[in-house]
């Protein structure tokens, strides 16, 4: 509905069994939405990202891009790269240090992709009482972000934690979401059906439905997309923080740590002792968010003062 | 011969759903309107996305889920009415568990399309279908609610079918056939209502939910809407049909509504006690409901009058003066149905989700779109549901059958 694709494809693979099942299970949805075209029916029989070949991966990515390059009238780029060997990202944030200007939020917002319209931020500030400690039911995301540091007030930032264990993959009842090896946390934004439950189960409301069609500026655009990750996403489905990971996987860094002005965030290896996050955890009290709920986060907080 | 047998009742059947007094045409025509209505609702929603809802981020579940984890109550409970009627042999209750059958089996496809309504990407279900999709069993409840519910669904139009349908034929059930499945049915009744509690129960993200006494507590509100509307139901069609449903059979499942009604009240009670004596920060789910949070508080009248609904109508019940009078019985089961029904719909679902879990607080109440889409949905069941009746009573009459397969008496539902 929201694009519509006049250009025709023929496809020739084996057709198997599975193939078969598959392909009748989509025609009859295909069918039921008035959708006849055959980029539509490709795109709504689409395999999930584990079950992909080599090939259909790659024809599924050079579907998107025609798709995006439609919508957003630029090229861009769906890259699929792997882990790297030995890797597993960790992430720590010192609250000492964090003045809750925002800046992340908003690099986030540009990097990622994320709706402008309806807005969906995947960091959420916190502005918390000094007084109360970490108590998130007096916290406020809704502070005026020109006015910080407020007196007695002191900021959190929080978004996908990319726990060890995490609620919200068990919660999937499609196996849209997983853990990859190097820890982080993703979803297959065309296998989704947007039934929320990896919503009611994070316990760090880092989980965003997307209400409505998601609107972005084609010149506000990031051209440079993982298949995982920042990619843009569809009305109807759930997206998060993916740790850049059309960054991290070439080996810089998140753009939240690139924009933070004041050092308070530190991203690495957790597999690296010479790592820059290996450092803080070794140096610092670190403390994780909810621990009781035994999601062991590999997103740590700490006070460097 | 089988098959022209087959023509037959289906021709039958066509003839019993067409043909009916003005009441039945101005209700079916009711329906219809309110299914239109709801299908352009839907259309609507399909076209811009679930913003028509008043759902957001901070309250991703409402008045759908609410709806569905009602009706899975009602599901399984007119099953439940099975267990007297089958191993007390007992006379009066026996139609009343085809027509809690048929009750079940239109509730199920309520809860399918309340499901259906919620899910931004409803044309990706297949994704769930096992070894086509990539059902994620036994990890996800939610793939088990879907396995559950749809082999409940599948159950009750099999027994329904295979008893009418015999009937018809004047020929004797094959026993061995039959009650197993009508014993299968039972637990399945139980666990559809179980796993659908298990749904919110497992989160530990939502302590307002994490509660062991959640599973228990679905099984007892459900064991009153259920009865309370299949009571209804009986006493219209009584006075429509000359269908025999004797008194003894009515107050007998108002007895049995009374306990329910009871041990309801009490694990609320239990709940109520744990959280306020021991005041920790979970407490503050209670708080939104009952007394709201600064300004917040459009959910404390629902929350105050589904209790009030709920203890009144145990009252009714349970003193046996008011429960033999069928004015009273009657507003007590207005009430249950009421009670649960806010409990269910409402006051389950929003608290779980206000405050967030980064104490956010978003006041939900259901858009427009969404209650012309419920109406919609509650209107398939009851179109769904007096189609049904309207084969299955002549033929429970002896009125419909293979030798007589055009009713010629007026058969009033």
């Amino acid at each position: 509905m929201e694009q519509n694709h006049s250009q025709t494809d023929s496809g020739q693979c084996p057709v198997s069994r599975r193939h078969f099942l598959k392909g009748a299970a989509g025609v009859i949805s295909a069918l039921a939405l008035g959708a006849c075209d055959a980029k539509k029916l490709e795109e709504l029989m689409q395999k999930h990202f584990h079950e992909m070949s080599k090939e259909e991966l790659a024809r599924a990515i050079a579907r998107l891009e025609s798709e995006y390059a439609e919508k957003y009238k630029t090229a861009i780029k769906v890259d699929a790269t792997g882990p790297m060997e030995h890797t597993l990202f960790g992430y720590a944030l010192d609250l000492s240090r964090c003045i809750g200007c925002r800046r992340c939020v908003y690099a986030c917002v540009k990097e990622n992709n994320l709706p402008r319209e309806p807005q969906i931020h995947w960091i959420r500030v916190l502005e918390l009482d000094k007084e109360k400690g970490v108590d998130l039911a007096h916290a406020n995301s809704y502070y005026d972000a020109e006015t910080v540091p407020r007196e007695g007030h002191f900021y959190m930032p929080v978004a996908c934690q990319h726990c060890k264990h995490p609620p919200c993959v068990k919660s999937c009842p499609v196996s849209a979401t997983w853990k990859e090896p190097d820890g982080i946390v993703v979803i297959d934004s065309n296998w989704c059906i947007g039934c929320r439950c990896c919503m009611a189960a994070c316990p760090y409301g880092a989980r965003h439905f997307n209400w409505a069609d998601p609107q972005i500026p084609p010149n506000e655009i990031n051209t440079n997309t993982h298949y995982l990750g920042n990619r843009p996403r569809y009305k109807g489905i759930v997206e998060k923080c993916s740790y850049c990971i059309q960054r991290t996987r070439q080996g810089l860094y998140p753009a939240c740590v690139e924009i933070c002005p004041v050092g308070a965030r530190k991203f690495g290896n957790l597999l690296d002792p010479e790592s820059e996050i290996r450092y803080a955890m070794e140096t610092k009290r670190v403390f994780i968010l909810k621990e009781e709920l035994n999601t062991q986060p590999s997103f740590f907080y700490f006070y460097s003062l | 011969m089988h098959n022209s047998k087959l023509v037959k009742f289906l021709r039958g059947c066509f003839h019993l759903v067409i043909k009916g007094n003005a009441a039945y045409y101005a209700w079916m025509g009711f329906l219809l309107l309110l299914i239109i209505i709801g299908v352009g609702a839907y259309v609507r929603q399909m076209q811009y996305g679930l913003i028509t809802t008043n759902m957001r981020d901070s309250v991703s579940w409402a008045f759908y889920i609410g709806n569905f984890t009602f009706l899975v109550g009602v599901a399984a409970a007119a099953v439940v009415l099975v267990i007297p009627a089958y191993i007390y042999h007992w006379k009066p209750i026996k139609e009343i568990v085809i027509l809690g059958e048929l009750l079940a089996i239109s509730s199920i496809i309520m809860c399918l399309l309340f499901v259906t309504v919620d899910i931004g990407r409803p044309e990706r279900v297949w994704h769930m279908l096992p070894f086509i999709g990539k059902l994620h069993f036994p990890s996800s409840l939610l793939a088990w609610d879907f396995i559950v519910l749809n082999l409940y669904l599948v159950l009750n139009v099999v027994i329904v079918a295979y008893i009418l349908y015999k009937s018809f034929s004047n020929e004797e059930h094959n026993k061995k056939f039959i009650i197993p499945l009508v014993f299968f049915a039972i637990p399945m009744a139980v666990s559809i209502h179980t796993v659908t509690a298990f749904l919110y129960n497992g989160l530990s993200a939502r302590p307002f939910w994490n509660s062991a006494i959640l599973a228990p507590k679905f099984l007892c509100s459900a064991f009153c809407s259920g009865p309370a509307i299949l009571l209804i139901l009986l006493q219209i069609l009584r006075k429509t049909s000359n269908l025999e449903i004797k008194d003894e059979g009515i107050w007998k499942i108002a007895e049995l509504m009374a306990y329910a009604a009871f041990i309801n009240l009490f694990l609320f009670g239990a709940e109520v006690f744990k959280e306020y004596y021991s005041g920790t920060h979970h407490l503050l789910y209670h708080q939104y409901m009952f007394w709201g949070i600064g300004e917040h508080k459009a959910i404390v009248p629902f929350a105050w009058l589904s209790l009030f609904c709920n203890i009144t109508a145990f009252l009714l019940f349970m003193i046996p003066a008011t429960r033999k009078n069928f004015y009273t019985l009657n507003i007590g089961c207005l009430l249950i149905y009421s009670g649960v029904y806010i409990e269910k719909g409402m006051t389950l679902i929003i608290p779980g989700f206000t405050p967030d879990t980064l104490g956010e607080i978003y006041e939900y109440t259901p858009s427009l779109n969404e209650v012309l889409i419920a109406a919609g949905i509650f209107s398939v069941g009851f179109l769904v549901y007096t189609l049904m009746v309207k084969i299955a009573i002549p033929i429970i009459m002896g009125k419909f059958h293979v030798d007589q397969p055009v009713v010629s008496s007026r058969t009033h539902v």
